[in-house]
């Protein structure tokens, strides 16, 4: 049964006339509110997740639950669909279980905080706001287990309740579950920063009904989601052909052995709509790779990548939802039946922007990116201090290669996140028992390209007292393609050297490594796809990022076919005989490098990564 | 030596400002800014500015000076080629930053790969390691230093700096390096990261380093011509630069420390509202200092401007303090536009600039502005400059109706949009610096200046509900105001990253007590004795676990009393609360101490204009026809300078004088106090 929102003045909102002029000041009060939201939750956050990675999303809604601004799609239709309760003004709900909310969340560790916005006894508006909690329990420290098979092993399950009623906290309900985790501290303060940042938004909206009257203010959200409609619509008629278009990507493994998992997605136009359907996606993991992807999540990001990718000025909110139909088949990997494992879904969630990407560009492959960075993967080292005794837990976001662009080459070692960014190597040496001992971007490791994709990151960690750690990524079997000529990037690895000068690599997913006092281990991720010929990019950068560090001497002559001197300088003779020679073999026309078939990968993998291959799911 | 004399270089004019210390007398000038060498127009200046009072050079005791030399060459790209020093493993410190891509989801796909302050191709490891107590793990190589600093050479650098992973706790290893560097580089400036900035976080700490390297040769060049010009036209007295911080510096000094002079320009104009609230007797003052491309923001808090840890020029943050001034793409030049896709009305970013400028300047803009939005709706008079700049009215209202027509409203329907969208923005900004830092606009006054700060400062008033409204005197130069009436600064701040469970009063005071040496025998070296000199101390503290921290004054005497950290948890605990709602219930750690010596400002007397009888009309030019609230009105034009202590002047009209133009909105009234400012109210 679906919720039922009590309001003690039921007149229903007239339809007012809304000039562009006060509208577009509307719409950017909201948007200023929004950053207010932001700006409240990082400064007072204590998980490190949200601290430096601002790995958290707000947003704003009309009074239907739409977003108006924000960034992450609305979830509050699944909330209401799934909440079996009354919602009355002073409630703060708090919910974390992609279950009882259509996947609005997509892992125990997103906690949810949603307000409803009521002026004079009517409804009028959402805020929301989730962010990720560095420990919420479970069998790990992180609670991201690899090996998990069912979601009872990943932490504390918070179905929709109200931890304020009355705007009264509920003290009980916070102390119970605070008594599952492991960083309580963490936890209370983060959930308190989020209804803070709730309530920015709150004070703002009713100022601006303030301001502009209530009435005024239902009508300008109804328009604001119109005006979105009209440009996203136009801008779907343009960009979508009628014809069907396809494009696949992977998931290299699920952390027990299975993989690579198949993500396809199928787009075409139908009339003013555009069909998105997952047919073809692999089965769901037995493991904790699965990611419960919710619909209306997936529209707000294919609009998104619509704006970025053809007209970033649109601004952008849900009003297009309607011209949008997604399919994503039962049991598969982006829905998978409860209960089953969903807390390392950051895999795919990351690859289903490199999908969006390559679908979007192929009918303009001048707009087309190649593939990035599309991940988020994570390094947790916890244990308890030799000197102090104290409990340690560090939770720390890797970086990689931005894609090669249009635009131009892919930064190294960055995020394509947003607000997600490094923690300070100082930091980490002042409060954890390690040291940084290399911190670099990795030469060639971007793919080659007019455009080259941007390199990955090489972090060297020492540790200096005895722990265990827990290593979330992923690329490490199937290659970052390139476009339009461009090469696949490197893939990924990770090196424990230990104290003894042994070696050996780790996994792209596992938990409970047990590391000592002098033993190190090599962080490294992939770099980006390259975009275009690299025949073509001007021999004197190439030379250039040769003198940096960025590319090594022989990639610059096997695969940008330019001979560098000894002196930095250019062999211009040499390097116009290395290209013909190197055009002879392109072959023209293919937009996109995958690299080598998984076949061929499989074959080679022991060989090449030093891993055993992954087994292949069937449905 | 009775005169002190101020001066701001602009884009277009250098204002000056000199001042009889004993009588308050002022003289004002404006002479045309030489962007090619800003000192020329800064003596020229001078020069006429003392023909004009009848005074030699030799009588000014002090120059005082915000310059935009350093500001520009980091937003031309016009620094010095930097050489960078590093950790063995760390080459690629600048290649990688943070990591972060500004903006939402997806805006990496249109982020331009940013090039690195200092060259990757010009940055070199050496080998050596310290730990995060400041231990040596690795002593320096110096072989390998001298021999990684050799291969330098080539690469034609024009300044270097140095820094090292955890030297924010130990210098020692940057000064070893540094002795060798300054064998292999004995010409060229090298900062020392330690120096610079003593504080944890490798990457920032580098890159204001560089910064400082960066503007270091063209800053030591400027400043050193401008001094022997000065001292030719035989000026004794000091010479001060105005800091970002809005404190004052010796010009010897800044030529080590440009850094923190990267904000000096915005920095006068907070300082010059500072002083022009003084005399309107305003304790809390948000300032709008509006250019033609861009508007600048700040709030003073029972007056003192709110300082912030960092300085932004352009893309580049680093951290210096500064006066917390924010910039928004919103001026008299900002270009309205109406993207076929949305139908919606859009302003600025982009700007007309001073080339072609809005249509109304006649010099071959065509694209509509808010200046020529502001034509339209009778906002400014036929003519500018004391009458000697006409605007070309017609070209205005063409530019204007192309806006009208997208729209499909009225011409001034669409000019009062572009207006409302453009005060928006500002609003915008003006909220950043109040509302989110948890202040009540409603608790300040308004004070628009530049160019086309009056202008507006009416109207944004309104929307925040910020009374009076302030037009202060000769808004156009009140940055050189600033300038000249503003006190010597030193600030030292260190790490201390210790949980209050790992620290106590006595660590605390000693700290401070040793801070609080360093920086009062800097301004000594300044010329300022310590009889003359305060000092405060200041602690940036959090919960242990949040990654920001909330700056906080402390007292020494509390510390040494053995109730200092009581004291501050209680303080920080209000803070947060006021700030973020909530407290909680986890240690406190004490993340950095500051300590700042302040010089004494020398009073600057204002000067009262002749007493009125309540009635402007003696300050009339000529009936008007102004736009507001979608209705045509009747209005007056007034001239400032006839204006008279307690005329009450009625809205709508507008009121010119030479640099600037001030509107007052039908329904309000203006008042000229003692001084001249003019207090602009709703009417009752």
């Amino acid at each position: 049964m679906p919720a039922t929102i009590i309001e003690t003045n039921t007149t229903p909102f007239e339809k007012v006339a809304v000039d562009t002029i006060t509208l577009d000041i509307v719409e950017n009060a909201l948007r200023n509110a929004r950053e207010e939201m932001d700006a409240t939750l990082f400064r007072t956050a204590m998980s490190p997740g949200i601290r430096e990675q601002g790995d958290a999303f707000p947003l704003i809604a009309d009074r239907d639950g739409l977003m108006v601004v924000g960034q992450f799609g609305s979830f509050i239709d699944g909330f209401l669909k799934g909440y079996n309760g009354d919602i009355e003004e002073g409630d703060m709900i708090w919910l974390a279980d992609p279950y009882s909310c259509e996947g609005a969340v997509s892992h125990n560790n997103d906690w949810l905080i949603i307000r409803p916005i009521f002026v004079k006894g009517r409804l009028i508006s959402w805020a929301c706001m989730f962010g990720h909690m560095t420990d919420i329990g479970g069998k790990v420290p992180g609670s991201l287990p690899t090996d998990a098979t069912s979601i009872f092993e990943e932490g504390v399950r918070i179905p929709p309740i109200k931890l304020y009623k009355n705007d009264v906290l509920q003290e009980d309900i916070l102390t119970l579950v605070l008594h599952q985790v492991r960083m309580p501290e963490w936890c209370r303060a983060d959930l308190l920063a989020i209804v803070a940042s709730c309530r920015v938004a709150e004070k703002r909206v009713h100022e601006i009904c303030e301001r502009f009257g209530d009435d005024f203010f239902a009508s300008a959200t109804d328009e604001l989601l119109d005006r979105n409609k009209r440009a996203m619509g136009h801008l779907i008629n343009t960009a979508v052909s009628t014809e069907k278009v396809s494009f696949e990507d992977y998931i290299c493994d699920d952390g027990r052995g299975f993989g690579p998992y198949k993500m396809k997605c199928t787009m075409w136009r139908e009339g003013e709509k555009v069909i998105l359907d997952f047919d073809g996606t692999d089965p769901q993991a037995v493991g904790s790779i699965n990611f419960y992807l919710n619909e209306n999540m997936f529209k707000m990001f294919f609009g998104i990548y619509m704006v970025m990718v053809f007209d970033p000025q649109v601004m952008f909110n849900d009003g297009f939802y309607d011209l949008v139909d997604v399919r994503i088949p039962e049991g598969s990997l982006l829905k998978p039946n409860f209960p089953a494992a969903l807390s390392c879904r950051t895999h795919a969630l990351g690859r289903i922007f490199d999908i969006l990407g390559g679908l979007l560009g192929q009918g303009q492959p001048e707009f087309l990116n190649a593939a990035g960075f599309s991940s988020s993967p994570h390094l947790m080292f916890s244990g308890f201090d030799k000197d102090s005794g104290d409990w340690f837990q560090l939770f720390q976001i890797g970086f990689g290669g931005i894609p090669g662009r249009p635009w131009g080459d892919g930064p190294d070692g960055h995020s394509l996140w947003p607000g997600f960014t490094n923690v300070p190597n100082e930091f980490l040496e002042r409060y954890f028992p390690m040291r940084i001992t290399r911190y670099t971007s990795i030469a060639d490791s971007g793919g080659a390209g007019l455009n080259r994709g941007g390199n990955g990151i090489l972090m060297t960690y020492e540790f200096l007292n005895k722990g265990t750690v827990s290593i979330h990524d992923d690329r490490w079997f199937t290659y970052p393609w390139g476009v339009n000529g461009g090469a696949p990037g490197e893939r990924s690895t990770k090196i424990l050297r230990r104290a003894d000068g042994s070696e050996e690599i780790i996994p792209s997913k596992c938990d409970r490594i047990e590391v000592f006092e002098g033993d190190e281990l090599d962080y490294i991720t992939w770099g980006g796809g390259g975009w275009g010929n690299p025949l073509e990019r001007d021999p004197e950068l190439v030379a250039l990022e040769v003198r940096r560090g960025l590319v090594s001497n022989d990639a610059a002559f096997e695969n940008y076919g330019v001979k560098v001197n000894g002196d930095g300088s250019v062999d211009t003779a040499a390097t116009e005989a290395k290209r013909a020679e190197l055009a002879k073999d392109q072959t023209e026309g293919e937009i996109f490098n995958f690299g080598p078939d998984i076949e061929t990968i499989r074959a080679n993998c022991k060989a090449e990564t030093g891993l055993d291959a992954p087994i292949q799911p069937q449905w | 030596m009775p005169y002190r004399l101020g001066v701001d270089v602009g884009g277009t004019f250098t204002d000056l400002l000199l001042i009889d210390e004993e009588t308050g007398a002022t003289w004002r000038d404006k002479v045309p800014s030489t962007p090619h060498d800003p000192s020329v127009a800064v003596i020229n200046g001078t020069k006429a500015i003392c023909e004009q009072a009848s005074i030699s050079p030799s009588d000014v005791g002090q120059f005082l000076h915000g310059t935009t030399v350093a500001t520009n060459a980091v937003l031309e790209g016009k620094g010095a080629k930097t050489g960078l020093v590093v950790t063995e493993g760390y080459r690629q410190i600048l290649q990688v930053a943070r990591s972060l891509v500004p903006g939402g989801l997806a805006a990496w796909i249109t982020w331009p790969k940013p090039e690195p302050l200092a060259a990757l191709e010009c940055t070199v490891e050496i080998e050596e390691r310290l730990d995060a107590n400041g231990g040596v793990v690795k002593p320096v190589n110096k072989e390998q230093a001298r021999a990684a600093l050799e291969s330098l050479k080539g690469e034609g650098i024009e300044a270097l700096t140095i820094c090292t992973i955890n030297s924010y706790i130990n210098g020692m290893h940057e000064q070893e390096i540094g002795e060798i560097a300054k064998e292999v580089f004995p010409d060229i400036p090298i900062s020392l990261s330690h120096e610079v900035l003593p504080e944890m976080q490798e990457y920032e700490r580098a890159l204001t380093s560089v910064a400082n390297s960066l503007v270091r040769p063209i800053m030591a060049m400027y400043v050193s011509n401008l001094r022997n010009e000065l001292r030719k036209l035989g000026m004794e007295g000091r010479i001060n630069l105005l800091r970002s911080d809005g404190g004052l510096m010796g010009s010897e000094k800044s030529e080590g420390h440009p850094v923190n002079l990267l904000m000096s320009g915005p920095a006068g104009g907070v300082t010059g509202a500072l002083w022009s609230a003084k005399n309107a007797d305003l304790k809390n003052i948000l300032t709008l200092d509006v250019g033609g491309t861009s508007t600048d923001v700040a709030l003073i808090e029972n007056g003192e401007p709110r300082l912030r840890r960092e300085t932004s020029v352009g893309h580049l943050t680093v951290r210096a303090s500064s006066l917390d001034v924010k910039t928004v793409g919103a001026g008299g030049g900002s270009i309205a536009h109406v993207p076929e896709l949305t139908g919606a009305l859009r302003v600025g970013p982009e700007s007309a600039g001073a080339v072609p400028g809005p249509a109304a300047y006649g010099k071959g803009g065509e694209l509509p502005t808010v200046t020529d939005a502001h034509v339209v709706l009778g906002n400014l008079p036929e003519a500018l400059l004391g009458g000697s700049f006409k605007l070309d009215v017609e070209a205005a209202h063409k530019a204007v109706q192309t806006i009208a027509d997208a729209l499909s409203v009225t011409i001034q329907e669409a000019a009062q949009g572009i207006i409302d969208i453009a005060n928006e923005n500002m609003f915008g900004a003006l909220r950043l610096v109040s509302v989110q830092q948890g202040y009540d606009p409603r608790d300040f006054a308004l004070m628009g200046f530049g160019g086309a700060g009056s202008l507006h400062s009416n109207a944004v008033g309104k929307l925040m509900g910020s009374y009076p409204v302030v037009v202060p005197v000769s808004p156009g130069v009140l940055c050189a105001t600033g300038d000249a009436t503003t006190q010597m600064r030193y600030e030292h701040a260190r790490s201390f990253n210790r949980t209050i469970k790992q620290t106590d009063d006595g660590e605390v005071a000693k700290w401070l007590a040793e801070m609080g040496e360093t920086v009062a025998r800097e301004l000594e070296e300044e010329g300022v004795s310590r009889d003359e000199q305060t000092i405060t101390f200041e602690a940036g503290v959090r919960y242990a676990g949040q990654g920001f921290e909330v700056d906080l004054p402390i007292n020494i005497a509390d510390f040494e009393a053995g109730d200092g950290i009581a004291k501050l948890q209680a303080a920080f605990d209000e803070e947060h609360k006021r700030l973020f709602t909530f407290n909680l219930d986890v240690v406190h750690e004490i993340v950095n101490l500051r300590a700042i010596a302040l010089g004494q400002g020398t009073e600057m007397p204002a000067i009262k204009v002749p007493e009125g009888d309540g009635d402007p009309s003696q300050a009339k030019v000529s009936d008007h026809t102004m736009w507001a609230n979608g209705e045509k009105h009747d209005a007056a034009i007034y001239d400032r300078a006839k204006l008279e202590a307690g005329d009450k002047i009625p809205g709508p009209c507008i009121v010119t004088e030479m640099d600037s133009t001030a509107v007052i909105l039908p329904d309000h009234v203006g008042t000229v106090d003692a001084y001249g400012t003019i207090l602009i109210n709703p009417v009752a």
